[in-house]
């Protein structure tokens, strides 16, 4: 589904390399997490893959299906199956979010040549997923992100990735403001979009979010690369033991 | 006598080249205008409220010609059931428009307003004009008073089924407009006034509008797509007791324009809003620049007034806004509110803004803001990594900042015709 190869990024403005040589590939129907130290590179890795200006990628490449992703547009990762959940959601005043939601829909649909959504078929899927999350029809008035609050929009975001059905599925911390029961929400949402081919790449700090979601694979990164590769019992050795050891190990 | 300076003798050379349209009850107050007029002289660059926009091509005996643009989208309001009245050139055309008659309001033509008795129109006709020339002058309003060519009278007595709609047809490349409207709406009495159309090449329109007690006016004016065009409008508005004035433009296109707006509110508990919002683009031969000024008086006690101007700027596209709100003293509780916005679409374009507050009074909230900015890039990448291309959630985010000023209307189908332009505007250029 994934595949990225001593992926190489700097900062555009500024002489300064982030990631440096990344290698990752995830099969389809996998989930796979990354956990690491703050400033590690994580957030920057999901941007680039997301097509966010102001990184300059130096070396290496990044597939999904074959789809050279550093080739193409934003909306055109997003349009062949690719999704970020954003660590830090964009408020965006004067669009509301129904609106926002479905011209991201019917844009997706459109660029793969497919039926755009009746208005009326629109509101119903999405009242049914909005309330499996627990967002009232008044945030979906509202405008996108707008005086959410930080659980709220990471439930929102949630909302998006359920819309747009997406094969991959990048999430940058969707867990942290979250309370337990919209953790367990949210956790659910992913769940339910497990089918055996979407796959996950799940970025987090706490061993909890991987309780809910499970993983197939667990990378730590740190300084731009990934340092270990293991199964969901890594994610419980950083819980315990911190990064200390696994960066003393690979020193 | 001493030598004529160059400002009286710029304007005796324009006027030489003008006729006054004789006979009529109003020709009393042509004179006078024209008095006022030669008083001032015609604007010049140096002066305070010209500072932002060339005067020059207004003040032309020539024509700077125009070509009639071919509007495939069909002309605004085509939708609505209305009376239509409709100018071509800026004369009157009783062919092409409907019969005159609807129940509650009563219409006149300019040069039909007969001498021989009293016509209510005689006490508004540059009077709200006059009173509108201080404390700033306002030049092409006291030339429009003088030679007006043409225009109507409208008494609104009752509250009429539908809207007045004035359609302005540009025919000739070389016309020249003076447009002059007088609006009266009387206690109680309520109605929607539409304009629409470019009128003319050049186009020098007034219109005055006293609202009686308790009378509701809803103003929505669309100003035409030929993009050579050139407009002074000048829209005098005095507002009794509980009255409620609502006025909004858009404005597409147009070499020039300059909007002046009036506003005096005079009764207790009044209530004016005046908005604007324009997309202008000086891409290839193509010339934009939109003034917007504006003059709000606040002489009562609780009235409420509203500037809303949101401009949208590309290819070295200019936009103006000098506005004023004064608080009488006296004036106790007013509320007033001023925003003006322009979002550049590129480096090349500008907007300059004059925000003034002037207040007398001590229990007042006024508020008044102004921001140029560019389209917001994280806003942007977060739409197209949801799928929606570049040139749409453009589109999106631009007309959301344009929502704040088309929100002001109050007819949801007559805004959403006026937001449906606006997209379809921005999405031919993206
Ligand atoms: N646009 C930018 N300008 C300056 N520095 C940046 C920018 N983007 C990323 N960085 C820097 O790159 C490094 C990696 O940042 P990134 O956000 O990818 O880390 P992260 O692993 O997601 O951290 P966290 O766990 O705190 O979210 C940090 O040192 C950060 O300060
Ligand atoms: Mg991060």
């Amino acid at each position: 589904m994934l595949k990225i190869k001593d992926l190489r990024v700097k900062l555009e403005e500024e002489d300064k390399q982030i990631l440096k040589g990344v290698d990752l590939e995830i099969g389809a129907g996998e989930v796979h997490a990354i956990m690491g130290p703050n400033g590690s590179g994580k957030s920057t890795l999901s941007y680039v893959l997301a097509g966010r200006g102001g990184y300059e990628v130096t070396g290496g490449t990044a597939h999904m299906d074959g789809l050279d992703l550093l080739d193409v547009e934003p909306e055109e990762r997003a349009a062949a199956g690719l999704f970020l959940a954003f660590q830090y959601p964009v408020e965006i005043p004067g669009v509301g979010n129904m609106t926002f939601l479905r011209t991201a829909v019917n844009a997706q649909r459109k660029s793969r040549g497919e039926d755009e959504m009746s208005a009326a078929e629109f509101l119903k899927v999405v009242r049914a997923k909005a309330k499996d999350l627990k967002i009232d029809a008044e945030m979906l008035k509202r405008p996108v992100n707008v005086g959410f609050s930080g659980g709220e929009k990471k439930r929102n975001e949630i909302l998006q990735m359920a819309m747009l059905e997406p094969k991959m599925c990048v999430l940058d911390e969707t867990d942290s403001g979250l309370d337990v029961d919209a953790m367990k929400l949210v956790s659910e949402g992913v769940n339910a979009l497990r089918d055996g081919k979407r796959s996950f790449l799940v970025i987090t700090h706490y061993q909890r979010l991987l309780d809910h979601i499970k993983p197939d694979v667990v990378h730590i990164m740190a300084d731009g690369r990934i340092i270990k590769t293991g199964g969901p019992e890594l994610a419980l050795e950083v819980e315990q033991n911190g990064y200390a050891d696994l960066l003393a190990e690979v020193a | 006598m001493s030598a004529p300076n160059p400002r009286a003798a710029a304007t005796e050379a324009l006027l030489d080249t003008l006729k006054m349209p004789e006979g009529g009850c109003i020709e009393v107050a042509r004179q006078a205008a024209l008095a006022r007029l030669r008083a001032m002289g015609l604007p010049q660059r140096r002066d305070e409220y010209w500072k932002f926009t060339k005067p020059d091509t207004l003040l032309t005996a020539d024509v700077p010609s125009a070509a009639p643009f071919d509007n495939e989208e069909g002309l605004l309001f085509d939708d609505f059931d209305r009376l239509r009245i409709v100018f071509v050139d800026g004369v009157f055309d009783a062919n092409a428009s409907d019969d005159l008659s609807l129940e509650g309001v009563t219409f006149d033509r300019l040069e039909d307003i007969c001498c021989t008795d009293i016509h209510w129109a005689k006490d508004i006709y540059g009077v709200l004009e006059t009173r509108g020339q201080t404390p700033v002058q306002r030049p092409f309003a006291a030339l429009n008073t003088a030679y007006a060519t043409d225009g109507i009278a409208i008494h609104v007595t009752g509250k009429p089924s539908k809207p007045i709609s004035l359609i302005y047809i540009h025919d000739s490349r070389d016309s020249d407009a003076i447009l002059h409207h007088v609006v009266r709406v009387e206690s109680g009495a309520e109605v929607t006034i539409l304009e629409n159309g470019p009128a003319a090449a050049r186009l020098n329109e007034c219109m005055e509008i006293d609202i009686a007690d308790g009378g509701t006016l809803h103003h929505i004016r669309a100003q035409g797509r030929d993009p050579e065009r050139r407009a002074v409008t000048s829209m005098f508005t005095r507002l009794g007791k509980e009255s409620v004035f609502k006025s909004f433009t858009v404005t597409v296109n147009g070499a020039l324009t300059r909007n002046e707006s009036v506003i005096e509110l005079t009764g207790d508990d009044a209530v004016a809003h005046v908005a604007g919002a324009c997309v202008g683009d000086a891409g290839g031969d193509r010339n934009f620049h939109h003034d917007d000024t504006v003059f709000i008086t606040h002489d009562a006690l609780n009235c409420e007034s509203r500037q809303v101007f949101k401009k949208v700027l590309r290819n070295g596209a200019t936009g103006v806004f000098q506005g004023k709100i004064l608080v009488k003293a006296g004036a106790q509780k007013t509320d007033g509110y001023q925003i003006s916005q322009a979002l550049l679409l590129d480096d090349d374009s500008q907007f300059l803004a004059k925000p003034e507050l002037e207040i007398y009074a001590d229990d007042v909230i006024c508020s008044h803001g102004s921001t140029t900015g560019a389209i917001d890039e994280t806003a942007l990448f977060y739409l197209r990594s949801r799928g929606v291309p570049k040139k749409e959630a453009t589109t999106l985010l631009t007309l959301s900042f344009l929502a704040e000023a088309v929100d002001e209307i109050d007819d949801a189908a007559l805004a959403e015709d006026i937001r449906t332009r606006l997209e379809n505007w921005l999405s031919r250029r993206g």
